[in-house]
């Protein structure tokens, strides 16, 4: 059943992306949350614990002794048919992961938020993706949001995708751990939840645990069957692509905000296009802006679905660009191109003749400042690149001290 | 007798839910079997024991009456379900006149 279009009462709120989140939970009615602290995230179960305790959330607050019991205890609440949500970051999302593969494996439509952060050792608390991009391979559906209240909006969203019978895959979303976790923005945040409720409404009606209808969960499944239910979640992988698609798009009637798999500023007629993610965009866009003023032919780009992963969009929005730069936030070690995102916009090229040639940089390590300035340097260098004509086959690690690319 | 054609991916509920309860029956284990148990009906004496200690059920009581060489007579006899039966061999120890032989599987 469609939503229609009516009009929204909204209000206001200086929120920060954490609190944004945990106002989105509010709005959805979810009804379990399992919470261990982790910073950057804790606020957002922080602020929950407040909306519970206020009466403002009919919900189950789980407090539990890990992050791997988190996602555990979101699973079985998950299982009996109710919406559960919880939230990590880093190391909490490390022990999580032999989980995110059960819940995924179950079908279990968990939401969940991530503000990313960096990897220890050495200890950082600060930002970059090495968290998020580890968990490619898990089958969660995967966004990645810019702005706080993108965040509000994509977990709208995630909870109408994962719970859409043709999916029920869970879907994590991610954004950087303090430089949009703990920044205070205006979002819009409806009056009445009940336009939040009626856009995604539950779905109880899935397989669950159920006393009067028993059936058996975690089973075992020996040679002869278990790369059939992997198929299963291949498949269902590749459906979530069309169903965000069309959940954007309904999004935008209802709401007004349009989001899109990978959004583009000044990418008609540009030479090069970089391409990025998560809140630094904001950043690359300003700067993108600018050197457009100034008459330079680059344009910009921002992937949001980071799995399933939008090929035929990138093709479509970075296929007229001569070089494509990919800053990627995460380095896959060992890897001669070793950004997550680069290898995979490379394939989405793969045997095409016209294809743009890719360059691979890695930024923002352990949330090692980027501003206009490195992003202005970036794009001289990606120019001399093209009148040199010959494309690094190796990631640059901008930034580095010590090193140089000439 | 041999594995029982699978369900396609497609037909099998998301996330590996078994849907209906007491399904071990469909389940082949007979490809377990390094050694298979061969009964010889003219040495058993319809004791049952084999039938009470088999682990997976696979001893099934036919109506067949049969008559040994020696001229016995028995009103049923024993069959094994290969489909089911993993080897394990706990009725060839347990026969108490060493009627069960455990031959290796050779295909």
């Amino acid at each position: 059943m469609a939503v229609q279009k009516a009009e929204i009462k909204w209000k206001r709120l200086p929120l920060s992306t954490n609190y944004a989140v945990a106002y989105a939970v509010k709005d959805l009615d979810v009804d379990v949350v399992s919470a261990y602290p982790i910073t950057p995230q804790t606020t957002v179960v922080e602020k929950i614990a407040e909306f519970i305790a206020d009466g403002e959330l009919d919900a189950e607050m789980i407090h539990v002794e890990s992050e791997h019991s988190a996602l555990s205890a979101a699973a079985g609440a998950s299982a009996t048919g109710v919406r559960a949500f919880t939230a990590t970051a880093s190391q909490g999302l490390e022990l999580m992961h032999e989980v995110l593969h059960i819940v995924s494996g179950l079908r279990l439509p968990i939401v969940m938020t991530v503000a990313t952060r960096a990897l220890s050792a050495p200890i950082s608390i600060w930002n970059d993706y090495s968290d998020l991009m580890n968990t490619r391979d898990t089958s969660w559906i995967t966004l990645i949001v810019s702005s706080a209240q993108e965040a509000y909006d994509a977990v709208v969203e995630a909870y109408k995708v994962a719970e859409d019978p043709e999916i029920l895959l869970p879907v994590m979303v991610g954004y950087d751990g303090y430089i949009m976790s703990h920044t205070y923005e205006p979002v819009l945040v409806p009056e009445d939840p009940t336009i939040v409720r009626e856009f995604a409404p539950k779905n109880y009606d899935r397989i669950k645990l159920d006393p009067d209808r028993p059936v058996t969960f975690g089973t075992i499944a020996d040679p002869n069957w278990y790369y059939e239910f992997k198929y299963q979640q291949v498949e269902a992988m590749m459906r979530a692509l069309k169903k965000i698609e069309e959940v954007n798009e309904e999004f935008y009637k209802v709401f007004g905000r349009r989001y899109k798999h990978i959004e583009t500023c000044c990418t008609d007629d540009a030479d090069v296009i970089l391409l990025t993610y998560g809140g630094i965009y904001g950043t690359f866009l300003e700067a993108v802006r600018k050197m457009n003023s100034n008459g330079e032919k680059v344009g910009v780009a921002r992937l949001r679905t980071w799995r399933p992963f939008p090929a035929e969009d990138i093709v479509k929005a970075l296929g007229s660009a001569r070089l494509v730069v990919v800053a990627d936030r995460a380095i896959s070690y060992g890897a001669r191109i070793a950004g997550p995102v680069a290898l995979e916009v490379m394939s989405s090229f793969y045997g095409d003749p016209d294809a743009p040639q890719v360059m691979s940089v890695i930024v923002g390590i352990g949330q090692r400042r980027v501003t206009e300035k490195t992003v202005a340097e970036i794009v001289d260098y990606a120019f001399r690149v093209l009148e040199r004509g010959r494309v690094p086959r190796e990631s640059l690690y901008w930034g580095v001290r010590g090193v140089r690319y000439e | 007798m041999a594995e029982k054609e699978l369900p396609p991916y497609n037909k099998l509920p998301p996330g590996a839910v078994v849907l209906e309860p007491g399904n071990m029956a469909e389940r082949y284990t007979g490809d377990w079997r390094i050694f298979r148990p061969v009964l010889n009906q003219d040495k058993c004496i319809r004791c049952l024991l084999c039938w009470v200690f088999c682990p997976d059920d696979a001893f099934e009581i036919v109506e067949e009456p049969y008559t040994t060489k020696t001229g016995r007579r028995y009103k049923f006899s024993l069959k094994i379900d290969y489909y089911h039966c993993k080897g394990c061999g706990i009725c060839v120890e347990e026969c108490p006149v060493n009627a069960i032989d455990f031959v290796e599987e050779v295909k």
